[in-house]
């Protein structure tokens, strides 16, 4: 599942998108997090396993959430987030 | 003359509802399960027994989520001689998911709405838009009604149903006519600028000044919300096979500009609408009490 966590408004597209087929349930994204934005959900109700999830208080405020890892100047910058995933299941939209 | 005013009514109040199937025998099932949503606007609830729909309920939320969901059983249950002590197993889900007093589980909306519109619009769906009371979801699924993808935008009321209650209010036309009397145009008016509810409200107002009529001021404001899930829809990449669920499903000003900007209809049922989310959670705590039974599965 593409699971697209956040919200679009007039400033921009702000979503953090998790592909829960590649996720493996490690958690390094959750303890790697400085805003603690991240989670452990379950994938499927019917099923155990978790999967890494933006957590509901996050979703609303992401773009501000995240604010501390984006670039501030023309240096490229790996996010925390993604460089802690392994799978390479998270990506960021803006 | 304060006395020959008429009082203030309050348009967005929409009509709370129950139903339950005098036809079927709960005391004779094997499995009773019940789904709860409790969202931010209404909260429903839906008993099935052995998998077939037995009861729902849908009533406006109130301060507390916990009571919310009482009362939403209770509505249910209204008539049945069925108790909740009875039923076996119960979801809950929604915004308020986690304050169901007697769930036995907690599963997200997102979830609960495609395995709901899998069995309301059967199968073959899938793409589905839930338009709730304050937040706006497009969601892909399999036909098992298994999510593959999902967008919500979860940030503001434009585009939901707490967004038309304000539209209701201002123009004083009743909830359930904002949707006909906004198809009364003969001509489709530009659709309002501002996608934010306060925004718009005040725009809105404006126009009202500049000598519309209410008809036409609906029609700018139902196209400027289809136009805007629109958008949401084409981010999960809309198929033909798609149903809207939620309240806003009720408003053909709504569905039907939405319908015109996809170029095709959305499949009907008989179901309400509303309700979704909360069978959704009843059929998954039937599979979960069968899961249980077999041996394989959580209890609390």
């Amino acid at each position: 599942m593409k699971a697209h966590h956040g919200y679009e408004d007039g400033s921009g597209r702000f979503y953090i998108t998790v592909d829960t087929a590649r996720c493996n349930g490690c958690a390094e994204c959750v303890a790697a997090c400085p805003a603690r934005a991240l989670e452990m959900v379950e994938e499927d109700p019917m099923e155990e396993r978790l999967v890494a999830a933006i957590s509901e208080a996050h979703r609303r405020r992401i773009r501000y959430s995240c604010a501390s890892c984006k670039p501030t100047g023309y240096d490229p910058v790996t996010l925390p987030c993604v460089a802690a995933c392994e799978p390479d299941a998270i990506e960021h939209s803006w | 003359m304060t006395d020959e005013l008429a009082p203030t009514r309050e348009h967005w109040r929409w009509k709370e509802d129950r139903w339950h199937d005098r036809g079927l025998r709960w005391e004779d099932a094997s499995i009773i399960s019940a789904g709860i949503d409790v969202g931010s606007v209404s909260s429903q609830a839906v008993v099935m027994v052995d998998g077939r729909l037995f009861a729902w309920s849908s009533i406006r939320t109130g301060a507390s989520s916990p009571q919310s969901a009482r009362d939403a059983m209770a509505r249910a249950l209204e008539g049945t001689g069925l108790e909740v002590e009875r039923i076996h197993f119960i979801v809950g889900t929604g915004y308020g998911r986690v304050n169901v007093p007697f769930a036995h589980k907690a599963i997200t909306e997102i979830h609960c709405h495609a395995r709901g519109a899998n069995f309301m619009y059967g199968d073959r769906v899938r793409t589905i838009l839930d338009m709730g009371g304050q937040d706006c979801k497009a969601i892909r699924c399999d036909e098992r009604g298994k999510v593959v993808n999902f967008r919500m935008n979860d940030k503001c009321a434009a585009g939901t149903g707490r967004g038309m209650e304000v539209f209701a209010d201002l123009l004083q036309v009743p909830i359930d006519r904002v949707g006909p009397m906004s198809l009364e145009v003969d001509e489709e008016p530009p659709p309002v600028s501002s996608t934010c509810v306060v925004f718009a409200k005040s725009e809105a107002s404006g126009l009202l000044r500049q000598g519309w009529p209410k008809e036409k001021v609906l029609a700018a404001y139902c196209s400027a919300m289809a136009h805007r899930v629109f958008a949401l829809l084409r981010s999960v990449r809309v198929e033909r096979e798609f149903a809207i669920t939620g309240g806003i499903a009720k408003n053909p000003g709504v569905v039907r500009r939405i319908e015109r900007e996809l170029g095709f209809e959305a499949i009907r049922s008989d179901i309400d609408s509303q309700i979704a989310g909360a069978l959704g959670a009843a059929l998954f705590a039937h599979a979960l009490e069968q899961k249980a039974r077999s041996g394989g599965g959580e209890r609390r």
